[in-house]
């Protein structure tokens, strides 16, 4: 039992607890909290993976980014919390068994002793001088640039895609429409009325 | 030292968890979709620990990728949420039967 698997068991220990408490938290708010929560560990256990970039980007973007979002948009849409509670009761067995096949399934296939030490060892330490995030620029920015270019371009669909979701144009603005201006008709404001003449009654 | 094994099965454990969380709440888009940011993140770290123990940094990628999508997915699940709330008023899964399905 090294330090790193100390550091190792709280991490997760604590993504999981968290895990959990998205699952079933009452509150939106709290779920995303709780979301929140589990990055920052699972972020950890990324570090203790050599994988500090892209820990770095799941605080950074994922936390900063996308949780921000969507604690915007659980404060902005008034849910009632009400309806939530009925029928979680009822499915609570059906998750439990759902949980316990896919985890048992899973630590059966990827358990000890597939995947353990004698089976997978631990690769040499890097050197002093080893980056992480020049090492995954080096290959992203050349095996993998155009990947890279189209999901800069998904980026960019999405953000299109979202504002045009849910842009509403202002209501009340008082803006000129140059079209509407030169295509006026004489006819449209000017109404030329025959009134017949009278005689001079005095 | 930590084995590949423990890296697994946390991240097995997670993703379980974010597929009953799919099973309990399904009342709330919101929560599936914290349910779906939850086994996404199970997936990456399966990505994240082959890579460190296979000495491949293609997995990284693969993760650096996965973000992406996933936030642009976010991005614009969250956007139809807010339109659908606007239209409808509500955003359970039963309500929302317009089609028919």
């Amino acid at each position: 039992m090294t330090e790193l698997h100390i550091l190792f068991y709280i991490f997760s220990i604590a993504a999981i607890v968290a895990g959990v408490m998205v699952v079933v938290a009452k509150n939106s708010v709290h779920s995303v909290l709780f979301l929140v929560f589990a990055f920052f560990a699972m972020a950890g256990v990324w570090i203790l993976l050599n994988a500090e970039f892209l820990a770095l980007i799941l605080v950074l973007v994922y936390v900063g980014a996308v949780m921000t979002l969507f604690l915007f948009v659980v404060m902005m849409l008034n849910l009632d919390l009400e309806p939530r509670k009925e029928g979680f009761v009822r499915l609570l067995p059906f998750a439990a068994l759902i949980l316990f096949i896919v985890i048992g399934l899973t630590v059966m296939v990827v358990g000890p002793e597939r995947f353990g030490l004698t089976q997978v060892p631990v690769p040499a330490p890097h050197l002093a001088n080893y980056s992480n995030t020049a090492d995954l620029g080096s290959v992203i920015y050349t095996n993998y640039a155009y990947p890279f270019e189209v999901a800069g371009m998904l980026l960019l669909t999405a953000i299109v895609a979202a504002i045009c979701l849910t842009h509403r144009p202002p209501k009340n603005r008082k803006v000129q429409d140059v079209a509407k201006q030169v295509a006026v008709k004489r006819d449209d404001y000017v109404q030329l009325v025959n009134i017949p003449s009278e005689k001079k009654t005095t | 030292m930590i084995s590949l094994s423990e890296f697994l099965i946390v991240a097995a454990i997670l993703f379980g968890l974010g597929i009953a969380g799919m099973i309990v709440n399904r009342k709330n888009i919101i929560s599936l979709l914290m349910s779906i940011e939850l086994m996404l993140l199970a997936v990456n770290t399966n990505f994240i620990a082959f890579s460190h123990f296979l000495g491949n940094n293609t997995g990284q990628v693969f993760v650096f990728f996965i973000l992406t999508v996933a936030a642009a997915e976010a991005a614009i699940g969250l956007a139809i949420m807010v339109v659908l709330y606007r239209k409808v008023d509500t955003i359970e899964v039963q309500k929302l039967d317009t089609l028919k399905g």
